[in-house]
């Protein structure tokens, strides 16, 4: 009998549906910065990382300009919550629930993401 | 059936529960008049009342319970019976009952009438079918996001007022592409004029919608299923589309009162007396858009309402001063991004009006103000930048203490002092939704010692309606604050209690290389431990990053730490344009370039489809390029001898050159050459602010060098150096700093002056703000760099040796970096994957970024939002 040396690196996901979507290994996140991901149907996803190593995603569509940009903000904490800045016009969205910070009418959708 | 006999306690009916019924309910509440009466409210909708002016925000997100008014607590802390969902269908006066469509039957001793409006239709043809809707309710919002998901890829909006442009928004929004048609000659009619109409249609147009004035719809067009295919115009043409959206105007819903013999006007709206009651049965009252006013008027918006909601409550009450005799019909919103605001007599139509009129169609700008020949301020019209409003709307009925002209000029055109919310007198109303003057909210922060704008929006209710007085609110608080002795806080964000300047020398004393330990160490007591926010993880960076080699940072801004801080341009070493996309400026010093290397600019744009233009900064601009397109550009950038003109960073631009000496008969001076030495002995250097300079050959200045940071102007025996200078939104012109310099004394001279900025300036501070700021200003200035009063002249120069000794090209070192280069792709996980979101059209040749395809598929609704949330 051999034993298999467990290798494989820590991946994180996204929950799509009831099914669990696998972006990218964890290293692939560097603390404070995001990266995007593509989705099997079309959308975008932008996944963080904090400097705690806790994990968000929201969509990746600045809703006030509708490019894909919101993976290349700048996060912070506000009020002891994470959000991440449009790096456009600089609108800030709280990560944990996709609301804009800046403007209470508008919205985006917030990813449940879990390393496995 | 049920039927609801009177009791003993005197009963209020409320028929409809919108927003004024709702306001109405707590006026109630707040007299005290719950407690003495019983009081039922009848619902048409299912929802209990939610904010309707805000309905469009559904569409970005806000869940219909996050747009409701009414706290289920309220309703039962005051024994308010609520019945959805079930409408008012007869009223009987004389036995003074409600009958429902269920058969519930309610007796009343007090009837109150807040039904709202119905939008209005016009009678054309087809205005039935299949894929037509109007927009007033949550339900139709939803009843239209459905059908636009699954039926239609295209949407007209019948009528180009406030409410149709903002239906007509929200379709763009939900990925449509949108017309308007609207019958008047320009758009927002009612509130606009022809000026205004033309700034507003250009930036409509501007956004990608398609808009028709002056033309009817004459039918709607159906295909073989019966659904919308599209619609006639009255001027003949057609418009294929597969929904309509009826937005032209609204009428009361007066129904019920007609059918029960109550005085209605000769174009709708329950006839009222100055306390809400009808003018026909002293036992009914009507308010909000439903009732025709004392004043002959019927007011379709909600600080109206509100009001007539307060009188009427009062009235009950037993207040005999209580009287609605009108209102003003000022609004401000913004319309797909636009600022729209009319307030007063926008249209001029009292007596003896003068109009001050200021307008840029080009730029979409148009403001009017309507003056009496007393000077007294009557109502004006903003559109494409409303900022003055709230103070504009309160100075009505006086004579504003500045001239008009100057409320309406552009910032930068001569306009003295932007007249602030302190002019205004203490009864001045900041907030017409809830009525509430500044002397009330000067209260709030003196007496009831709010601290913070949404202290004094929770205490006065100011600010919580459309919110368009928010700003005047801000300023106002902000002021009474600082009057009050609360100490202004300098600190540079949330997270720092210190400024620039400050965080600038513990970094350099402690040499601190982390940005992480800075904010642990020295961070407000919060924000420790904490990720910071976008404001200082720049400008700590660019501090970290001018002083690396002295503190023993790495000098290179995407290593480790450093990657994390930067704004996205300094990530990806390029400039990110509206689009996602990217632009690409190499450094061509000086702006000299040998034809070679334009060939190489050529070829390289060529082969990328990059958009191609010559800078404001005599260099080379290329666009369009995808983030995954980045490295494999500056790859033959780099390998032709390129670098980069770090446009994406705040530190050196350009040093721009006249042609000098070398060929110009008056020139006296080797200007190119200099500007070449300096804009390499520069760049790089990361500072406050972009940095730009210019090097002039002669007096005559052909490089515009007095408009620079720093500027260098020949003389016969040496240069002059200028500095502070600045184009963009505020020109300011150079001031001499020193004359006649050797080449190495101006070099000196230059050391010193940028790295006393670096080291002084705020965030964000060029070296023009700067230079008016710091106490002493420019004399002090010179008297540190050029007579070294303060003794640190050696240490400046040697902070601009360690600088120039230790530049590397940051492309050039990023493309021998697998692990960096990693991150440059669209899609982590799909690294050949371009964005989608990315595209481009044709134009002059060239291309443009493809900008309807950045709404497609553009949706914040809740569905989105429910799925697979975090939060539930
Ligand atoms: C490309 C260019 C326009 C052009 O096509 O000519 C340009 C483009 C931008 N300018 Fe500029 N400016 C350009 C020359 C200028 C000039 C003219 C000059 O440099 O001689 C000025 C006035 C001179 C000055 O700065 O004093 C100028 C004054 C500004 C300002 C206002 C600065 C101010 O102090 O008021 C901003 C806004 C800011 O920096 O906050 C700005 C900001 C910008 C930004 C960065 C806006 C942005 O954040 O997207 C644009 C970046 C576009 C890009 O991706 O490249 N740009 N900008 C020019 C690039 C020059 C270069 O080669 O680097
Ligand atoms: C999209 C949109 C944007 C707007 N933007 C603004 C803005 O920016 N600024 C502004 O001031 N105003 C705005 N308005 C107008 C504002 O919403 C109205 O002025 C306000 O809602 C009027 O309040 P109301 O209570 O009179 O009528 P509504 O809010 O319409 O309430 C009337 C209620 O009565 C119910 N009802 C009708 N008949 C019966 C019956 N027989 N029995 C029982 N119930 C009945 C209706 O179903 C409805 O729920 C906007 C309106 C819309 C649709
Ligand atoms: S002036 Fe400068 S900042 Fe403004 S649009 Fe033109 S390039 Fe952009
Ligand atoms: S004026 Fe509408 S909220 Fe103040």
């Amino acid at each position: 009998m051999t034993l298999a040396v467990e290798t494989t690196q820590a991946t994180v996901q996204l929950r799509l549906g009831d099914e669990w979507f696998t972006v990218c290994g964890l290293g692939s996140l560097l603390p404070g910065r995001g990266v995007a991901a593509l989705l099997p149907d079309g959308r975008q996803a932008a996944v963080f990382r904090d400097r705690a190593g806790r994990l968000y995603a929201l969509d990746n569509r600045d809703p006030f300009t509708g490019a894909a940009v919101l993976s290349r903000g700048l996060t912070g904490t506000h009020r002891g919550r994470p959000f991440v800045a449009s790096p456009l016009l600089k609108q800030r969205f709280d990560l944990i629930s996709g609301q804009c910070l800046d403007d209470q009418t508008v919205r985006v959708t917030a990813y449940q993401v879990r390393v496995a | 059936m049920s039927t609801d006999t009177r009791a003993d306690t005197p009963t209020i009916v409320l028929v409809g529960h919108g927003m004024v019924g709702q306001r109405f309910l707590e006026a109630l509440a707040e007299r005290g008049l719950t407690a003495t009466h019983r009081v039922v409210v009848l619902g048409e909708e299912s929802r209990p009342a939610y904010d309707r002016v805000q309905l469009t925000s559904y569409f970005s997100g806000r869940t219909p319970e996050e747009l409701s008014l009414t706290d289920p607590r309220f309703l039962a802390d005051h024994g308010i019976e609520l019945h959805l969902g079930d409408p008012a269908e007869t009223i009987d006066r004389e036995r003074r009952t409600v009958t429902t469509r269920s058969g519930r039957v309610v007796g009343y001793d007090t009837l109150v009438l807040a039904t709202g409006s119905v939008p209005f239709v016009p009678p054309v043809p087809g205005k039935d079918a299949t894929g037509c809707f109007v927009y007033r309710t949550v339900d139709d919002l939803l009843a239209i996001e459905e059908y636009a998901r699954t039926r239609a890829g295209t949407g007209a909006v019948v009528g180009g007022g406030l409410l149709g442009l903002e239906a007509a928004g929200a379709l763009k929004g939900l990925g449509l592409r949108t017309h308007i048609v609207e019958f008047a000659p320009r758009l927002m009619p009612a509130q606009v004029d022809e000026g205004g109409g033309a700034a507003l249609l250009r930036t409509v147009e501007g956004m990608g919608l398609a808009v028709h004035t002056g033309a009817g719809t004459q039918e709607i067009l159906t295909g073989a299923d019966g659904a919308v295919r599209g619609m006639r115009l009255s001027d003949g043409s057609e418009i294929a589309t597969d929904m309509v959206v009826f937005s032209a105007g609204v009428r009361p819903r007066d129904q019920l009162a007609r059918a029960c013999g109550l005085q209605v006007g000769e174009r709708g709206g329950i006839a009222v007396d100055a306390r809400c009651r009808t003018v026909t049965d002293p036992r009914v009252f009507a308010i909000g858009e439903c009732a025709l006013a004392v004043d002959g008027r019927v007011y379709g918006l909600v600080a109206p309402g509100y009001e007539q909601a307060e009188t009427a409550a009062a009235a009950l009450a037993g207040d005999a001063a209580a009287a609605f005799t009108g209102a003003d019909l000022s609004t401000k919103l913004k319309l797909l991004g636009v600022d729209v605001a009319s307030f007063g007599d926008a249209h001029g139509t009292g007596e003896d009006c003068l109009e001050v009129v200021c307008s840029d169609s080009r730029a979409g700008l148009y403001k009017k103000l309507v003056v009496g020949r007393d000077g007294t301020l009557r109502g004006g019209i903003l559109v494409g930048d409303a900022e003055a409003y709230g103070t504009l709307r309160a100075l009505i009925g006086t004579v504003p203490p500045v001239a008009p002209e100057s409320l309406v000029l552009p910032a930068g055109a001569g306009a003295p002092a932007q007249l602030g919310p302190a002019a205004l007198p203490d009864d001045a109303v900041i907030c017409s939704c809830h009525n509430v003057t500044k002397g009330t909210i000067r209260g709030a922060v003196t007496e009831h010692r709010c601290t913070s704008v949404p202290e004094v929006k929770k205490c006065t209710r100011a600010g919580t309606g459309c919110g368009s007085c928010v700003r005047a609110l801000t300023q106002l608080v902000d002021a009474e604050l600082a009057a009050s002795g609360v100490e202004a806080d300098t600190g540079l964000c949330g997270c720092f209690p210190q400024t620039r300047q400050e965080l600038y020398e513990i970094v350099l004393a402690l040499r601190l290389t982390s940005y992480q330990e800075l904010l642990d160490r020295y961070g407000r007591e919060e924000a420790r431990g904490g990720d910071g926010c976008e404001v200082c993880k720049p400008a700590v960076a660019s501090i970290i990053a001018s002083l690396a080699p002295v503190i023993g940072a790495s000098g290179y801004v995407l290593d480790d730490e450093q990657a994390a801080l930067q704004d996205t341009n300094d990530h990806f070493l390029a400039n990110l344009q509206k689009n996602g996309s990217y632009s690409v400026v190499p450094r061509i010093p000086g702006g000299e370039i040998a034809p070679e290397k334009l060939i190489v600019l050529g070829e390289i744009a060529r082969d990328f489809g990059l958009y191609t233009k010559i800078t404001g900064g005599q260099r080379i601009d290329m666009f369009g390029a995808r983030v995954e397109q980045l490295p494999l550009i500056w790859a033959r950038l780099v390998d032709a001898g390129f670098e980069s003109g770090h446009a994406y960073g705040k530190s050196l631009r350009t040093v721009k050159s006249c042609v000098g000496s070398a060929w110009c008969r008056y020139g006296v001076q080797d200007s190119v050459r200099m500007a070449i030495d300096l804009e390499l002995r520069y760049r790089g250097l990361r500072s406050p602010h972009k940095l730009k300079a210019a090097v002039s050959g002669c007096a005559r200045e052909c490089a515009e060098a007095r408009s620079k940071d720093f500027g260098v102007i020949a003389t016969a025996s040496g240069w002059n150096l200028y500095a502070g200078g600045n184009g963009g939104a505020t020109p300011r012109h150079a001031d001499l700093l020193a004359q006649d310099l050797s080449d190495a004394e101006l070099v000196r001279l230059i050391d010193r002056f940028l790295m006393f900025y670096l080291r002084t300036a705020d965030r964000l501070e060029r070296t023009s703000a700067w230079l008016e700021r710091i106490p002493g200003g420019l004399d002090h200035v010179r008297d540190v760099v050029v007579h070294d009063s303060l003794g640190i002249c050696d240490e400046l120069e040697s902070l601009m040796a360690a600088h120039v000794s230790h530049y590397r090209d940051e492309w050039a070192q990023t493309l021998k970096d697998p692990e960096k280069l990693a991150r440059f792709v669209s899609f982590v996980n799909a690294p050949g994957t371009p964005d989608p979101v990315v595209g481009f059209v044709p134009e002059r040749d060239q291309m443009k970024p493809d900008l309807p395809l950045l709404s497609i598929g553009l949706r914040r609704s809740e569905d989105d939002v429910l799925e697979g949330s975090a939060q539930r």
